[in-house]
C-alpha cells in the first residue's frame, strides 16, 4: 500500500499566539458558568424521584401501624431471580391484630438478586410491599445486602390504607350478625 | 357409597358423546371418562349422595317412546330418535346412568345455573385467599374460575360466624369459609363411625359444629381436612407452614403400619412439610390414619445419626466399614444378624446376602400392636412379609429376641448386626450388648448405638426409594422425597459395601442392580422392577406363606386368613 506523506500546514502568526482558542475555551466556560446548574452535589443532594420509580422493594404498615403483610408468599412465587424469602408465622391469639391471623416470621429480599422489576408489587393482595424512592443499597458483605424484615418495614414506613379490609372485618367481628 | 359396579354395560351421550359404563354408574364418574368436566362440592366418590351444593346442575334426557305402542319417536329435522329433556336442570351427582341416558352440560341453562350456585356460595364467603391455606387447592377458587361470574354484585355486609375454633387436637375449623358440604359429617358418620360433627342454625347462619361435649379427636380427623373443598378445615399441624404450590409431591408409603397406605409426601428444598393419602381403591382408598401424617418429623428428630462412628470415635465411611468387615471375618460363623422389618424389600435381600456371606443367624423384632380394622393393622413393622419373600426369614419376627440372646450368654454369638433395631428394647440386656461386638446401621441414636463398635447413619423411608410388601402382599413402592442429611449414606450401598468387606461377591448397591438380581434369584419376583411397578402395586403370590399366623385383623380391603379359621372352631 502506498504511503502518502502529508506536510503538515505551518500555523499562521494569530494562531501562534493561541488567543483565539483561549477566548474560545473561556467563551464556552462562562456560558456554563451563567446557565443554571445541571449536575447535583450528591450525595448531599438528592434527585427528585418521579412518581411510579421502582426502587428498592420494602414492607410498609397501615396508618394504625399495623403491618400489612400477611405473608401469602405470591410475592416470592412471582420473584423472577428469587430474591424474596418468606418464613410464614401465626399471629399469637392475644394479639391486637389476632383477627388478621398470619403475618410474616421473617421477610427477606437479597438485593443482590433483585432485579427492581416491581412484579412482588403488582402481585401483592394486600398492597403491603411497594418499590419506593430508595435507589442506592451498598454494603460491604453480602449479609449486609440481605434486608430483613426489621430493615424493610424501615426502610418502607406507614402508607395510606385505601381499603381497610381487615378493620372492617374486626369491626364486623365485634358487631356480629343482626341475629335472627 | 356407590354401589359395586355390574358387568353388563349401557350406553350413554354426554355432550354428544356416546360411552358404554356399567348400569348405575354415577353421571359426574360417566362424564369424567369422556373428559367432561361436571364441578362439584358436596360430592364424594367415597362418600353417600346428598346433593347439597347444587354445583353438579345437568340437563339430562331420555330417547322418546311412544307411550301406547312403545315404539321410538323419530326427530324428523335429524332422523334420530327424539329425546325428552327434561326442562329444569337435574344434579349430576344423584343421576346414576341407564340405557340411553343423554346428558348435557354445556348449554346456557347449565352455564347459568353454574354462575348463579357459584355466586349464591360466594355471597357469604371471606375475602381471606391471601391468608387461607386451602388456596392453591381451593375447589371454590378453581371453580369461581371456571365457572364463576367473575365479578361480585354483592354490597351488603357479609356475615360474621366464628372463626379459629379448635374441631379437635389437629383439626381447626373456619365456619366463615365452610359452603356446607357436609363431606366431614359424612366422613365422619360413615366412614370412622364416630358421629361428632353436624349443622346448627339455618340458611345462610347454617354453622358447622361438634356436638355438645365432644371433639374431633379420632385418628382419622386429618382426611376431613384432606376433603374439605375450600379451607373451613385446616390441619393444625401444616397451618401457616408453606404454601402449597411450592410444595413437590412425592409418592410414598405409610411405614406406621403393614396396612401400607399409599401416600403423597410435599416437600420444598429438602424439607417436608406434610403427608397425605393418595388413592388406592385396593389399599386405603382416599384416607389414612392421622399417626402416619406425623412421621416426617423423625426426619429431622434430634436424635438423628449424622456421623459414622467408630468406637464411638468419628470417622469415615470407608474406615468404618473396613473395620467392621474385618470384625466380621474374625468373628467367623458367630454372627448374628437382625433385621428391621422396617427396612424395604431390597434391603432385606442384601441383608440376606450378608447373611450368607457370614453363615449368619437371621433375626427380626415384631412390634405387635392393636390394630384399628381400618387403617392400622396389628403389625406395626410395614415390611415383614418383604423378608418372607425375599427369604431373609423363614418363619415370623419375635417380640423379644430371646433367642438372641441366650446365644449371647453361652457364647454361640459374638458379634451382632443391627440394621435400625435397639437390640436393648428388643430384650438384650446391657450385659449382653457389652459381651457383643455390635455393627449398627440405623438412623436414629438409642441404648444399642451407645453400645455399638460401629455405627453407620442411613437413610430414612423419605430420602431413598424402594419397595414394601404390606399385609395383602401387595408389592408397593416409595419414591425419594428429600435428600438425607450429611454423613448419611444409603443403607443399599452401605450393605452392598459391608457385603465386600466381609468377603462376599461384590454387589452394587443401587435399585436397578438389586432388582435385577431379585428377579432372578427370588421366585416370586421374577419379571418385576422398581420401573415398572405401578404406583397402586401389584399382589405377590401369598400362598407359599399361608400357614404362618399372622397377626393382623380385619382391616379396609383386607381380610385375614386366619379369621375364617378360627370362625369354623
Amino acid at each position: 500500500m502506498a504511503v502518502i506523506p502529508l506536510e503538515r500546514k505551518p500555523l499562521t502568526l494569530i494562531e501562534r499566539t493561541y488567543v483565539p482558542q483561549i477566548v474560545a475555551g473561556l467563551k464556552t466556560t462562562l456560558t456554563h458558568l451563567l446557565r443554571p446548574k445541571e449536575t447535583l452535589e450528591y450525595p448531599e443532594q438528592r434527585p427528585a424521584i418521579p412518581a411510579g420509580y421502582r426502587g428498592v422493594p420494602t414492607l410498609v404498615k397501615d396508618p394504625h401501624g399495623r403491618e400489612k403483610c400477611v405473608s401469602c408468599q405470591l410475592c416470592e412465587f412471582v420473584c423472577p431471580p428469587k430474591a424474596i424469602r418468606i418464613t410464614p408465622g401465626e399471629i399469637a391469639p392475644g394479639a391486637p391484630t389476632s383477627h388478621v391471623e398470619k403475618a410474616p416470621q421473617e421477610f427477606e429480599i437479597d438485593m443482590l438478586r433483585c432485579i427492581y422489576c416491581g412484579m412482588c408489587q403488582e402481585v401483592c393482595p394486600e398492597e403491603a410491599i411497594f418499590l419506593q424512592n430508595q435507589f442506592s443499597m451498598t454494603g460491604y458483605t453480602r449479609e449486609e445486602m440481605v434486608n430483613n424484615k426489621a430493615r424493610l418495614y424501615e426502610l418502607g414506613g406507614t402508607l395510606p390504607d385505601q381499603h381497610h379490609k381487615w378493620d372492617k372485618k374486626k369491626t364486623a367481628e365485634e358487631h356480629g350478625n343482626d341475629r335472627h | 357409597m356407590i354401589a359395586p359396579l355390574k358387568p353388563d354395560l349401557i350406553t350413554v351421550n354426554i355432550d354428544g358423546k356416546e360411552i358404554a359404563v356399567p348400569k348405575g354408574t354415577n353421571a359426574i364418574e360417566a362424564a369424567r371418562l369422556v373428559g367432561v368436566d361436571v364441578p362439584y362440592y358436596c360430592y364424594h366418590p367415597k362418600l353417600s349422595v346428598v346433593g347439597n351444593c347444587r354445583m353438579c346442575l345437568i340437563e339430562i334426557g331420555m330417547p322418546a317412546v311412544d307411550p301406547a305402542t312403545k315404539t321410538p319417536i323419530m326427530d324428523p329435522a335429524t332422523g334420530k330418535q327424539k329425546i325428552n329433556w327434561i326442562p329444569r336442570p337435574q344434579i349430576g351427582c344423584a343421576t346414576n346412568a341407564s340405557p340411553g341416558l343423554h346428558i348435557r352440560t354445556n348449554t346456557a341453562q347449565i352455564k347459568d345455573c353454574r354462575e348463579g350456585v357459584m355466586e349464591f356460595l360466594l355471597v357469604n364467603h371471606p375475602l381471606d385467599c391471601p391468608i387461607c391455606d386451602q388456596a392453591g387447592e381451593c375447589k371454590l377458587q378453581e371453580q369461581s374460575t371456571g365457572y364463576g361470574r367473575g365479578y361480585s354484585r354483592y354490597v351488603e355486609q357479609k356475615n360474621f360466624k366464628p372463626k379459629r375454633t379448635q374441631l379437635g387436637p389437629r383439626v381447626m375449623l373456619d365456619d366463615e369459609r365452610c359452603i356446607l358440604c357436609s363431606r366431614c359429617i359424612r366422613f365422619c358418620k360413615e366412614v370412622v363411625k364416630d358421629d361428632v360433627l353436624g349443622f346448627i342454625d339455618r340458611g345462610s347462619y347454617s354453622t358447622l359444629t361438634c356436638f355438645p361435649g365432644k371433639a374431633l379427636e379420632n385418628n382419622y380427623s386429618l382426611n376431613t381436612v384432606d376433603i374439605c373443598p375450600v379451607g373451613a378445615l385446616t390441619s393444625t399441624d401444616f397451618r401457616f407452614k408453606m404454601r402449597v404450590w411450592f410444595l413437590k409431591q412425592t409418592n410414598s408409603i405409610d411405614t406406621e403400619s403393614s396396612v401400607g397406605a399409599n401416600t403423597v409426601v410435599w416437600s420444598r428444598e429438602g424439607v417436608i412439610y406434610r403427608i397425605t393419602p393418595r388413592p388406592n381403591d385396593g389399599v386405603n382408598d382416599t384416607w389414612m390414619a392421622d399417626t402416619g401424617r406425623e412421621l416426617f418429623k423423625a426426619v429431622r428428630a434430634p436424635n438423628r445419626l449424622t456421623a459414622v462412628k467408630l468406637d464411638g470415635l468419628d470417622t469415615s465411611l470407608e474406615v468404618a466399614l473396613n473395620s467392621a468387615g474385618a470384625i466380621l471375618k474374625a468373628a467367623g460363623r458367630t454372627v448374628a444378624l437382625v433385621g428391621s422389618g422396617r427396612s424395604s424389600v431390597e434391603e432385606h435381600s442384601l441383608a440376606r446376602k450378608l447373611a450368607e456371606t457370614l453363615g449368619a443367624s437371621t433375626h427380626m423384632v415384631s412390634r405387635i400392636g392393636e390394630g384399628d380394622r381400618m387403617l392400622i393393622s396389628g403389625d406395626r413393622n410395614p415390611n415383614v412379609r418383604g423378608a418372607l419373600v425375599v427369604g431373609l426369614i423363614k418363619k415370623l419376627p419375635t417380640e423379644k429376641l430371646t433367642a438372641l440372646g441366650g446365644a449371647i450368654d453361652t457364647g454361640a454369638v459374638t458379634v451382632v448386626v443391627s440394621l435400625g433395631e435397639d437390640l436393648h428394647a428388643a430384650g438384650l440386656t446391657a450385659a449382653q450388648l457389652a459381651k457383643v461386638k455390635i455393627i449398627y446401621l440405623g438412623t436414629h441414636a438409642d441404648t444399642t448405638t451407645k453400645a455399638a463398635q460401629v455405627v453407620v447413619p442411613t437413610l430414612t423411608v423419605f430420602e431413598k426409594s424402594g419397595t414394601l410388601v404390606n399385609q395383602q402382599f401387595r408389592l408397593q413402592k416409595f419414591a425419594k422425597c428429600v435428600p438425607g442429611p450429611a454423613g448419611a449414606t444409603d443403607d443399599l450401598a452401605v450393605l452392598a459395601k459391608l457385603v465386600v468387606t466381609a468377603g462376599g461377591t461384590a454387589t452394587l448397591g443401587d435399585l436397578p442392580n438389586v432388582w435385577a438380581s431379585l428377579a432372578t434369584t427370588v421366585a416370586g419376583l421374577a419379571a418385576i422392577s422398581y420401573a415398572t411397578l405401578p404406583d397402586t402395586g401389584l399382589l405377590l403370590d401369598s400362598t407359599p406363606f399361608a400357614s404362618l399366623p399372622f397377626c393382623e385383623g380385619e382391616t379396609f380391603h383386607y381380610q385375614p386368613a386366619a379369621t375364617t379359621a378360627t370362625m369354623k372352631v
